[in-house]
């Protein structure tokens, strides 16, 4: 294990190395750009990595399925507008269960927006294209978790057939901070073997492969896709991950995801120092989410408070995962583009848990 | 005395679905014919574009790749980058290389990616039931343009592999040819291939080809309308600038 001093766009690409990535793919987009910078910088010292810089997303998209079609751990990053552009790729790979892997690090929306920092691509990343979101999406809230993520999404992709994404942030993408880089056989982290969908070389000759991404019939499709969801379901319970900080005792539970979750931590560390019960549940996947853990943490609880960086796309899947649970007193901080600080945080919780209940 | 059909078709997908008398299916007929010349059936990768051309995603008995609107060339780029020694192949229509999917091509024809790019100009979109495309005729009726597409210097029919010699490099190979000319289409498409097996570069080869149930013509008036679309698409290999050296 090494310490070193870098960004998060750096981490992404040194986990991407540790995971056996050889290819990128990718259109310049702030705040991911950086990445492609790094992974270049990295192809001239390896000449076996391989960097494709596309004329748009699509084509980033599209051709980072073709690398994997052809073999090889292959990723690309984008934001924003970028992320729109290349949900036609991922579409295809949910249809066809190809393992592809993308940093997504948000910025402001809608469109162009800014450039700068943003929670506002969660709907896009875990829902996107027009199927059923039947993709997995780890929300990473900071460079050294880019770095673990890295490992973990490209092993996952390769493990289960399934678009992955890291979703993360541009201040997680431009802060400097100390990383811890390892080999994951230091932490015996299984390493998944890629291998080609197409030109097999251990496939039987005189065998060929025909890949389709259009069907004839209604029930051809329905049939596909009720397959997709059956594994997809089937291993769920083998890759969601979430973060659980004092919430046995809590009155109140903060749900946060990505870099939120740190304000949240502050937040709760001052909290405490006042007395006040308060816990923190941090899905770590949002897809697929932890629904069980979810409604077990929020039992008995006096409020909870949904905080994140949009008017409400987390809070959505939030809630439809706690439907029926019990009649909660839900309470937000929904800051569309902005960031949310522990400050803002202590107070809306001193708020809430001050009010007498009706 | 070559066989009615290619030795690389996959035979369980015949009949193959195409409507009767279209181009496209005669010029995949003569791209199994140059497979099985080279001799490259177990070493090619093909990538279609939706459209039309989906119909022929398990036609060839080789690894193949059904993409997604415009986007058969990036997904062949992203393959052949990985593995060179493939010969990989891009199929589209005239609205996959020359309007959704038009970066693409000019890219890949700019980075003089090793890959053989083969378009379909049929003069309009046909899947779809025959709309405007950019390959439409002067004054072709089409469902979108039901007077005849407009005849002005903003509205005429692309010249794909002419707009490619402006920036292809030296060594590419840029050409258009028909369907209904099984010999010189079959020579054309094996000097493409053979210019990606020979890691030259780029190629290209445009085909005019029937679609007698959008055009509503019969065999006759297929024939005379790829006649006229000769006018606008002039045969042949296309000279690439000559100050394309790399």
């Amino acid at each position: 294990m090494t310490k070193e001093l870098i960004v998060g766009n750096q981490a992404i690409v040194q986990g991407a190395l540790s995971a056996g990535a050889k290819m990128m793919t990718g259109y310049p987009i702030t705040p991911s750009t950086e990445i492609l910078k790094f992974w270049a910088e990295e192809c001239l010292k390896n000449p076996t990595l391989k960097l494709l810089q596309t004329e748009d997303e699509m084509s980033a998209g599209f051709a980072m399925i073709g690398a994997c079609l052809a073999g090889i751990k292959a990723f690309t990053a984008t934001a924003g507008p970028g992320n729109v552009l290349m949900q036609d790729a991922f579409s295809m790979a949910e249809n066809m269960r190809l393992p592809t892997v993308a940093f997504i690090m948000q910025r402001g929306g809608p469109s162009t927006g800014t450039v700068i920092y943003s929670q506002q691509e969660v709907n896009l990343t875990c829902f996107g294209g027009n199927g059923e979101g039947l993709r997995i999406v780890y929300s990473t809230s900071s460079p050294q978790d880019l770095y673990d993520y890295s490992i973990k999404a490209i092993n996952t992709a390769w493990k289960y057939r399934f678009p992955t994404f890291v979703l993360a942030d541009g201040y997680q993408a431009k802060m400097l901070t100390a990383v811890d880089t390892y080999e994951p056989k230091e932490k015996n982290i299984e390493f998944i073997d890629s291998m080609p969908y197409l030109l097999n070389p251990n496939k039987k000759p005189g065998t060929y492969v025909n890949l389709r991404n259009t069907f004839n019939l209604e029930e051809e499709l329905n049939s596909l896709i009720s397959n997709h969801q059956k594994a997809f379901n089937d291993f769920s319970r083998e890759i969601i991950e979430f973060e659980d900080l004092h919430t046995l005792d809590a009155d109140l539970v903060i749900f946060a995801h990505g870099i939120v979750s740190q304000a949240a931590k502050e937040a709760i560390e001052t909290l405490r120092g006042k007395n006040l019960k308060v816990g923190l549940f941090r899905p770590i996947t949002l897809s697929p989410f932890p629904k069980s853990s979810a409604c077990q943490v929020v039992k008995n609880k006096k409020a909870i408070l949904i905080a994140e960086s949009s008017l409400g796309q987390f809070a959505s899947i939030v809630k439809n995962n706690l439907f029926g649970t019990n009649s909660l007193n839900i309470e937000y901080i929904l800051k569309p583009a902005s960031a949310i600080s522990s400050e803002e945080i202590v107070q809306k919780v001193e708020q809430i848990l001050s009010q007498k209940p009706a | 005395m070559r066989e009615n059909l290619p030795k690389s078709w996959n035979k369980k997908a015949l009949p193959h679905k195409f409507c009767p008398g279209c181009g496209q299916s005669q010029a995949l007929r003569i791209l199994g014919f140059a497979l099985d010349e080279l001799a490259i059936q177990d070493k090619t990768v093909y990538a279609t574009d939706i459209g039309c051309s989906l119909l022929s995603w398990n036609l060839f008995n080789v690894d193949t790749i059904q993409t997604h609107h415009g986007r058969a060339t990036p997904v062949a780029v992203g393959f052949k980058q990985v593995r060179p020694e493939a010969v990989v192949i891009s199929f589209m229509g005239d609205g996959g290389g020359y309007a959704i999917g038009a970066q693409h091509l000019v890219n890949s024809c700019l980075r003089n990616d090793p890959i053989t790019c083969i378009l379909i100009n049929n003069a309009n979109y046909a899947m779809t039931g025959g709309q405007l495309a950019p390959t439409t005729l002067p004054l072709q009726k089409t469902d979108t343009t039901p007077e005849g597409r407009p005849e002005n210097l903003f509205s005429r029919p692309i010249l794909g592999p002419e707009m490619l010699s402006e920036i292809a490099a030296e060594d590419a190979y840029l050409a258009r040819g028909t369907s209904f000319d099984i010999e010189n289409c079959l020579t054309l498409f094996k000097k493409a291939l053979q210019n990606q097996i020979d890691g030259r570069g780029f190629s290209f080869v445009e085909v005019l080809s029937a679609c007698p149930v959008n055009w509503k013509t019969n065999a006759k008036g297929s024939i005379d309308f790829v006649n006229k679309m000769k006018e606008f698409f002039p045969l042949g290999e296309i000279k690439i600038k000559t100050n394309n050296k790399l």
